[in-house]
């Protein structure tokens, strides 16, 4: 009887076989492929709603060898073949120049390509700016690497992409990551990007928009899918900021879900239903008079950041000359390094 | 009339502060290097620190003070909060931010009595003020004497305040069920238990509670709710509301001004933090009452331990959250309605102050949710006729915001009549309202087609 209780209450709530995991977003308890089922049929519903593509269309996929842009590769390759979606998809890939971290998780961007029958184009700091990450470390230190690595790396996935000619860019954001930038946005005040951080598509008007298929997909669920689908990804930490995932920010936003799942979507909802002021201060967008990316001042960050390395001054461009920033990064350093923001890595920055 | 002449000693509240502000605020950095520990306002006592903030250390105590204050006042005056024929009621929990919310208003109270004996005209009466103290016994395990001793406490701070006299009212919560039906209490504890969600429950006993405040604010002929809502807590509310997903209805609730009740709600100690409070409670040995209850687990707990976590790591960091949600588009009703009246005299009225109110810009929403009042966006506002053959408590649960429906409301439809049945009648009535209004609103545009006046036959 006992027994019989106990596999009663391990039952898949959508076809009644064994159970063998709770949905993090639902809690509902389900078996292995209605697991996979709801995951990919979520994902689905989400590109089909939001109008993402269009048949015919060339996607590039940001590969990173890590867990989201590995599950993401894999599901819309699925997708793209179940629901005839007609796309032609490509890896694209950041070669950052890190030895001991990109060149693995290149390689595992490499094996997907083969599993996955998906074209694969890895652009480089080294080709693109004349300087790898391990170089660029090497003169500034280890303080502070992450402006220029966020930096470089979203104008390499556009370059990357206008390579490939591509229609579209595709990006791992989870649900997680976006409820965080959410927060951080208020916390820091940037209306601007608090306005825009939670549209599904960004950059409409630049060459080549970007877009999130994962928006409402939790972190959790896409490491279950990849552990359950024993999908191939990288899973280390970057070797120049390796804290750099444990953040204020984070740390809530866990704490939160652990209280009420819902309230990763309710985040990104509020995020969705803020109506933000016409007369609030928009940056205004331009393009870099040196290179023509889209920048709101003269020059886009890459060059000033470029110009100061070139130029031996590779503290241009980084934060703010005011001292007081400087006494409170300090301060942060002293507590141990921890900060509101979690992935220093460009990531936040959509 | 108002004193403007610099040589009027009257102590009408205009002159008081006038020798300080000729110093210059903003200190230079070499000032504030060199000697720290002296005041950057007088330049003549020390500083005295602790009471965080972005100013902590640069004040001595009188010009903390001074400044304190003239954040209230400016707060005050800018948004014509309270004018001369308003008759106030200030919301006191016996907590440090009520305490002084009651202190200000009773200071500004008494300028007003000084300036009105000292004018002959006598043209600008004294506005009044009331207290009230709303007993929440009956829904939060609190042990008898305590309670009797929380409310011994706060009649003596009360009469401490006068004159001039202030009337105090203390309040069971269940008041919000009609006086004659005395099983109000059960009532109430009924809908709080069939609240599951924690967080939930704390929500809904905010909602009740400013139910109950409208309600005596309402009986007893005030115009104005003044709460103690300072800016520690707004940032705590910002961020929770946007994880509970009220992302829309947010900037209705962190204005200095929420005149979507029947008596308009005014927050003047929305730019003072809660550590400068606290300090000023300490400094000028202010008692405050803390009431022992069970901490538990909810968002909004989660939500304030982060931000005083964030508030020690940056001392701006709640100002930051707060002026990022202040550039929300705010709603038609963040204001003081403009005193239309001609009964009122001329004096008050061009008393009327507005530095700051962008009225072009803010939203208009007719449709508020009856169990919370927040405004609804489009796709929260429900047809009626899609519900028109559900029962009662369908139908209201349908009417209610995402945020209760989720964290309130019971999903199963026999609890839910059962919690529709238990509601006191101001909320039940508030659907009632938004279901009679589009009706007329219909009837409205069809009006001419009519060819009966009355409802039935139509």
């Amino acid at each position: 009887m006992e027994q019989e209780r106990e596999r009663n209450g391990r039952l898949c709530c959508l076809c009644s076989g064994r159970a063998a995991l709770r949905r993090p977003k639902t809690l509902q308890q389900l078996c292995r492929e209605c697991f996979f089922r709801v995951f990919e049929d979520e994902i689905h519903q989400v590109i089909v709603s939001n109008g993402l593509f269009t048949r015919g269309e060339r996607v590039a996929i940001g590969a990173s060898g890590g867990k989201d842009s590995t599950v993401l590769a894999y599901v819309l390759a699925k997708l793209n073949q179940t629901h005839d979606y007609g796309l032609h998809l490509f890896l694209l890939s950041v070669d950052e120049g890190i030895t001991g971290y990109r060149d693995d998780s290149l390689e595992t961007v490499h094996r997907n390509q083969i599993q996955y029958g998906l074209p694969l184009k890895v652009v480089s700091y080294k080709d693109l700016y004349g300087w790898t990450m391990d170089e660029i470390v090497a003169t500034i230190g280890k303080k502070n690497n992450c402006t220029f690595c966020g930096v470089f790396r979203r104008q390499a996935l556009d370059r990357g992409a206008a390579l490939l000619k591509v229609d579209k860019l595709v990006t791992g954001h989870n649900a997680d990551d976006i409820a965080e930038t959410v927060l951080l946005n208020i916390l820091r005040g940037d209306i601007a990007r608090l306005s825009r951080c939670t549209s599904i598509t960004t950059g409409e008007d630049g060459p080549i928009p970007r877009c999130k298929p994962f928006k409402y997909t939790y972190e959790k669920e896409i490491v279950m899918y990849a552990y359950f689908k024993r999908l191939d990804y990288f899973s280390t930490e970057c070797i120049y900021s390796p804290n750099a995932y444990r953040g204020f920010a984070r740390e809530f936003i866990k704490d939160l879900e652990r209280l009420r799942p819902r309230a990763v979507l309710d985040i990104i909802r509020s995020g969705e239903n803020f109506r933000i002021s016409t007369t609030a201060k928009m940056p205004e967008q331009g393009t870099c008079e040196r290179c023509g990316y889209i920048s709101s001042q003269k020059w886009c960050k890459a060059c000033v950041l470029l110009d100061g390395l070139n130029r031996g001054l590779p503290k241009l461009g980084i934060g703010r000359s005011h001292g007081v920033i400087g006494a409170s990064r300090d301060r942060n350093e002293r507590n141990g390094g921890k900060t509101i923001e979690s992935k220093q890595c460009g990531t936040l920055d959509f | 009339m108002a004193c403007n002449g610099s040589g009027c000693q009257s102590g009408c509240y205009k002159d008081e502060e006038e020798p300080k502000r000729e110093n210059p605020a903003v200190p230079t950095k070499t000032d504030s290097a060199s000697n720290g520990n002296i005041c950057v306002k007088c330049k003549l006592n020390d500083s005295v620190s602790g009471y965080g903030g972005i100013d902590d250390g640069r004040f001595c105590a009188d010009c903390f003070r001074s400044n304190l204050f003239g954040k209230f006042r400016y707060a005050v005056t800018s948004n014509a909060m309270i004018s001369p024929t308003d008759k106030v009621l200030v919301a006191f929990s016996g907590g440090p931010s009520s305490r002084i919310a009651l202190q200000y208003v009773h200071d500004l109270q008494e300028r007003a009595q000084k300036n009105f004996d000292a004018c002959r005209d006598r043209s600008l009466p004294v506005f009044g003020v009331g207290v009230v103290f709303i007993d929440e016994s009956a829904v939060v395990p609190i042990p008898s004497g305590e309670m009797d001793e929380a409310v011994g406490f706060v009649s003596s701070v009360v009469s401490c305040l006068a004159p001039p006299k202030k009337e105090l009212h203390v309040v069971p919560i269940e008041t919000i069920y009609s006086s004659n039906s005395s099983d109000g209490k059960d009532r109430l504890l009924k809908i709080l238990n069939a609240v599951s969600d924690p967080t939930g429950r704390e929500d809904l006993l905010v909602n009740i509670r400013m139910l109950a405040l409208q309600k005596v604010a309402s009986e007893f002929g005030y115009n104005r709710l003044v709460l103690g809502s300072c800016i520690s807590r707004i940032a705590s509310h910002v961020i929770s509301a946007t994880v509970k997903g009220q992302g829309y209805s947010l900037p209705a609730d962190i204005q200095y001004v929420d005149a979507r009740w029947e008596i308009p709600v005014v927050l003047p100690l929305r730019d003072c933090f809660a550590q400068e409070i606290n300090m000023l409670c300490r400094l000028d040995g202010l008692k405050t009452l803390k009431l022992s209850t069970s901490p538990s687990s909810t968002i909004n707990g989660l939500v304030s331990s982060f931000v005083q976590l964030l508030q020690e790591e940056n001392p701006s960091r709640e100002s930051t959250i707060v002026r990022t949600a202040g550039k929300l588009i705010p709603f038609q009703f963040n204001k003081i309605p403009e005193i239309t009246d001609g009964h009122v005299p001329l004096a008050t009225r061009r008393r009327q102050k507005r530095y700051n109110l962008k009225s072009n810009e803010s939203v208009s929403s007719e449709s508020f949710c009856p169990l919370c009042n927040s405004p609804l966006d489009k796709s929260e506002i429900v047809n009626r006729s899609n519900h028109d053959n559900g029962s009662t408590g369908e139908f209201f649960y349908a009417a209610c915001c995402s945020s209760c429906q989720y964290q309130i409301l019971p999903r199963d439809s026999t609890t839910m009549e059962q919690f529709y049945t238990d509601l006191p009648q101001s909320i039940v009535s508030r659907s009632e309202e938004a279901n009679n209004c589009n009706l007329s609103l219909l009837r409205e545009q069809i009006q001419d087609c009519l060819l009966s006046d009355d409802e039935e036959e139509t």
